[in-house]
C-alpha cells in the first residue's frame, strides 16, 4: 500500500495564544449562567409525572375500603416475567364483606422481575392492580424488593370507583332477605 | 344410556357427510364422531337424556316420500331424494338417528336457536367469572363465546339465590350459579343410587336442593362436582385453591382398590391440588370414588419419610445400600413385597427374591366392596404380583409363616417394601429380633423398628403399572418430584440387585420384564394404551379372588 506523506498546517499567532477558544467557552458558560436551569435536583426535587405513567404496580381499596382483588389470578397467569404470586383465600362467613366470598391470602410481586409493562392491569376484571406514579424501587436485600400484600397495599392506597359491583350485589342480597325483590 | 355397538348400522348424514353409526346412537354422539362439536349442558354421555337445557338444537330432515305409493320425491335440480326439513329445531340428545336421517348442526336457524339458549341461561347467571373456581373449564363460559351476545339485555334485577350451601361434607353449592341441567340429580339417582338431589319452587325460583333432613353425602358425592357443567357445585376440599388453569394434568391410577380407576393429577410446581376421573368406558366410566380423591394428601403429609436412616442414624444413600447389601448377604432372608407396588418394582424384586434363594411374601388388604367402584381387595396390583411370579397364591392378612420363622430363628433379616409389618400381624418383639430393611414413603411401627430405612416415592411420584381386577394392565405417570431425600424404588431395588438388575428405571425394565413375563411378552411401556391392556388371565383363573361384582367386573365364578 502506497504511504502518503500529508504535511502538518502550521498554526497561526492567534492559534498559538489559544485566546479565541477561552473566549468562545467562557461566552458559552456565561450564556448558560443567566438561561433557565433544566436539570432536577435529585432526590430533593421530583420530577412531575404524567398521566398514564406506569410506575410500580400496587393494589387498592375501593371508596369503602374494600380491597378490591378477589385473587382470581389472571395478573399472575398473564403476568410476562411472572413476577406475581398470589395466594388465594375465602372471606370468612362473618366478615363485612363475606358476599364477595373471594380475596388474597398472600399477594407478591417480585419488582426485581416486573418489566413495568402493564399487563396485569389491562386484564384485571376486578380493577385491582394498578400501575401507580410510584417509580423508584431500592432495598438492600432481594427480599426487600418483593412487595407483600400489605405493602402493595400501602403503596397503592384508595381509588375512586365507577362501578360498585360487589355494593350493588350486597344490595340485592338484603332487598331479597327482606321480601322485596324475589 | 348409550346402547352398546351393535353390528346393524344406521347411514345418517351430518352436514353433507354420509355416516354410519350403530343403531340407537344420539345425534351428539354421531356428531362427535365426524369432530362436530354439539353444545350441551344437561346431556350426559353416562346418564339418561332429560332435554331440558335446549342448547343441544340440530336441524333436522327425512327423505321425503309420496303418502300414497310410498315412492321416494325427486329433486329435480339435484336429482337426488328431496329432503322435508323439519321447519324448526330439534335436540341432538334425545333425537335418535334413523336411516337416511339429515342433519345440520351449523346452520343459520341452528346458531339462532343455540344464541336464543345461551341469552336465557345467562339472564340470571351471577357475574362471578373472576371469583369461580369452575372458569376456566366452565362449558358456559366457553359456549358464551361461541353464542352469548357480549352484552346483557337483561335491565331487571338479578335473581338472589343462597350462594353457599353445604349440600354434604365434601360438596358446596353455589345455587346463582345453576342452570337447572340436572346433571347431578341424574347422577345420584342412576349411579350413586342415592337419590337426594332435586328441584324445588317454579320457574326462575326453581332451586336446586338436598331433601330435607338428608346430604350429599356418599362416598360418590364429588362426581356431581365433575358433571357441574358450570361452577354451581364445587368441592369443598378444592374450592378457592387454585385456578385449573395453572394445573399440569397427569394421567394416574386410583390406588385405593384393585377396580383400577383411572384418574387425572391436577398439580403445579410439585403440589398436588386434586384428583378427578378419567373416562375409560372399559372400567370406570367417568366416575371415581371421593375417598380416592383426597389420597393426594398422602404426598405431602407430615409422616412422610425423607430422611435415610441406618441403626437410627441419618446417613446417605451409598452408606445404607452397603448395608442393607451386607445384611441380605449375610443369609436368612424374607422378602415381604407389596400389593400397592408397581408390576415393575414388583419385577425387580421377584428378581432379587430369586437370586437370595427366598419365597417373597404379599400383604392382603380386604375391605367390604361397594359394587361400584372400590373392590374388595383394597390392593391396587395384587394381581401385578401374580403376572410377575412374586408370589403365586393370593396374599393374607396375617404373616403368620413369617412370624414363626422368626420365632424359630430361621429368618434374620427381613426385606420389606412398603408393608408395616406391624400391622400384618407381627408383634414388637418379632421386629426386635430380626434385621429390618425398610423401603417405603410413610413412617409406621416397621420403620421405627428397621435398621436400614430408605425413603422411596409415592405411587403419585414415580411412573409404572397396576394390573387391575379384570387383569388389566394401566399405566400412570410421575406428576410431581419425591421429596428431597427419596429415590425411586426401582433405583434401589436395582442396586440391592447390582450387576444382575436389568436396568433402573420403567422403560429400561420393559424389555427385560416382556422377555422374562410370558403374560406381558410382545408388549413394551410405551405401547400400553392409556385405556390399558387386558391380559390374558387363565393361568390365574383357580385362584379364589376377593372381589365381588362390580360397575364393569364380574367375577369369574359368576360371569
Amino acid at each position: 500500500m502506497a504511504v502518503v506523506t500529508v504535511e502538518r498546517k502550521p498554526l497561526s499567532f492567534l492559534e498559538r495564544t489559544y485566546l479565541p477558544n477561552i473566549a468562545a467557552g467562557l461566552a458559552t458558560t456565561f450564556k448558560r449562567m443567566v438561561q433557565p436551569v433544566e436539570t432536577l435536583e435529585y432526590p430533593e426535587q421530583r420530577p412531575a409525572i404524567p398521566a398514564g405513567y406506569r410506575g410500580v404496580p400496587t393494589l387498592v381499596y375501593d371508596p369503602n375500603g374494600r380491597e378490591k382483588c378477589v385473587s382470581c389470578q389472571l395478573c399472575e397467569f398473564v403476568c410476562p416475567p411472572k413476577a406475581i404470586r398470589i395466594t388465594p383465600g375465602e372471606i370468612a362467613h362473618d366478615d363485612a364483606n363475606a358476599h364477595v366470598e373471594k380475596r388474597p391470602e398472600e399477594f407478591k410481586i417480585d419488582m426485581l422481575r416486573c418489566i413495568y409493562c402493564g399487563l396485569c392491569q389491562e386484564v384485571c376484571p376486578e380493577e385491582a392492580i394498578w400501575l401507580q406514579n410510584q417509580y423508584s424501587m431500592t432495598g438492600y436485600t432481594r427480599e426487600e424488593m418483593v412487595n407483600d400484600k400489605k405493602r402493595l397495599y400501602e403503596l397503592g392506597g384508595t381509588l375512586p370507583d365507577s362501578h360498585f359491583k360487589w355494593d350493588k350485589k350486597a344490595a340485592a342480597e338484603k332487598a331479597a332477605h327482606a321480601g322485596g325483590h324475589h | 344410556m348409550i346402547a352398546a355397538p351393535k353390528p346393524d348400522l344406521v347411514t345418517v348424514n351430518i352436514d353433507g357427510v354420509d355416516i354410519a353409526v350403530p343403531k340407537g346412537t344420539n345425534v351428539i354422539e354421531a356428531a362427535k364422531q365426524l369432530q362436530k362439536d354439539v353444545p350441551h349442558y344437561c346431556y350426559h354421555p353416562k346418564l339418561t337424556v332429560a332435554g331440558n337445557c335446549r342448547m343441544c338444537m340440530v336441524e333436522m330432515g327425512m327423505p321425503a316420500v309420496d303418502p300414497a305409493t310410498k315412492a321416494p320425491v325427486m329433486d329435480a335440480a339435484t336429482g337426488k331424494q328431496k329432503i322435508n326439513w323439519i321447519p324448526r329445531p330439534q335436540i341432538g340428545c334425545g333425537t335418535t338417528v334413523a336411516p337416511g336421517m339429515h342433519i345440520k348442526t351449523s346452520s343459520p336457524m341452528v346458531k339462532d336457536a343455540r344464541e336464543g339458549v345461551m341469552e336465557f341461561l345467562l339472564v340470571n347467571h351471577p357475574l362471578d367469572c373472576p371469583i369461580c373456581d369452575q372458569a376456566g373449564e366452565c362449558k358456559l363460559q366457553e359456549q358464551a363465546t361461541g353464542y352469548g351476545r357480549g352484552y346483557s339485555r337483561f335491565i331487571e334485577e338479578k335473581n338472589v339465590k343462597p350462594k353457599r350451601t353445604q349440600l354434604g361434607p365434601r360438596v358446596t353449592l353455589d345455587d346463582e350459579r345453576c342452570i337447572l341441567c340436572s346433571r347431578c340429580v341424574r347422577f345420584s339417582k342412576e349411579i350413586a343410587q342415592d337419590d337426594v338431589l332435586g328441584f324445588v319452587d317454579r320457574g326462575s325460583y326453581s332451586t336446586l336442593t338436598c331433601h330435607p333432613g338428608k346430604k350429599l353425602e356418599n362416598n360418590y358425592s364429588l362426581n356431581t362436582v365433575d358433571i357441574c357443567p358450570v361452577g354451581a357445585l364445587t368441592s369443598t376440599d378444592f374450592r378457592f385453591k387454585m385456578r385449573v388453569w395453572f394445573l399440569k394434568q397427569t394421567n394416574t391410577i386410583d390406588i385405593e382398590s384393585s377396580a383400577g380407576v383411572n384418574a387425572v393429577i391436577w398439580s403445579r410446581e410439585g403440589v398436588i391440588y386434586r384428583l378427578t376421573p378419567r373416562r375409560n368406558d372399559e372400567v370406570n366410566d367417568t366416575w371415581m370414588a371421593d375417598s380416592g380423591r383426597l389420597l393426594y394428601k398422602q404426598v405431602a403429609a407430615p409422616d412422610r419419610l425423607a430422611a435415610v436412616i441406618v441403626n437410627g442414624a441419618a446417613s446417605s444413600l451409598d452408606i445404607a445400600l452397603n448395608a442393607a447389601a451386607e445384611l441380605l448377604k449375610s443369609g436368612s432372608v424374607a422378602i415381604v413385597g407389596s400389593g400397592r407396588a408397581s408390576v415393575e418394582e414388583q419385577f425387580l424384586l421377584k428378581n432379587l427374591a430369586d437370586q437370595l434363594g427366598v419365597n417373597a411374601s404379599l400383604v392382603a388388604r380386604t375391605g367390604q366392596g361397594d359394587k361400584l367402584l372400590i373392590s374388595s381387595d383394597r390392593n391396587p396390583n395384587v394381581r401385578g404380583a401374580l403376572v410377575t411370579g412374586l408370589v403365586s397364591a393370593l396374599p393374607a392378612a396375617q404373616l403368620a409363616q413369617l412370624a414363626a420363622d422368626i420365632d424359630s430363628g430361621k429368618v434374620k433379616t427381613v426385606l420389606s417394601h412398603g408393608e408395616d409389618l406391624a400391622a400384618a400381624g407381627l408383634t414388637a418383639a418379632q421386629l426386635a429380633k430380626v434385621a429390618i430393611i425398610y423401603l417405603g414413603t410413610h413412617a409406621n411401627a416397621t420403620s421405627a423398628a428397621a435398621k436400614v430405612v430408605l425413603p422411596t416415592l409415592h405411587t403419585f411420584e414415580k411412573a409404572g403399572t397396576f394390573v387391575n381386577q379384570q387383569f388389566r394392565i394401566q399405566k400412570f405417570a410421575a406428576a410431581v418430584p419425591g421429596p428431597q431425600g427419596s429415590s425411586n424404588d426401582l433405583v434401589v431395588l436395582a442396586k440391592l440387585l447390582g450387576p444382575a438388575a436389568p436396568a433402573s428405571d420403567v422403560h429400561g425394565l420393559w424389555p427385560a420384564l416382556a422377555a422374562a413375563v410370558p403374560a406381558l411378552a410382545t408388549m413394551l411401556y410405551k405401547n400400553i394404551p392409556e385405556t390399558g391392556l387386558l391380559l390374558d388371565s387363565t393361568p390365574w383363573a383357580g385362584l379364589p379372588f376377593v372381589e365381588g361384582e362390580s360397575l364393569k367386573y364380574k367375577p369369574a365364578a359368576a360371569a
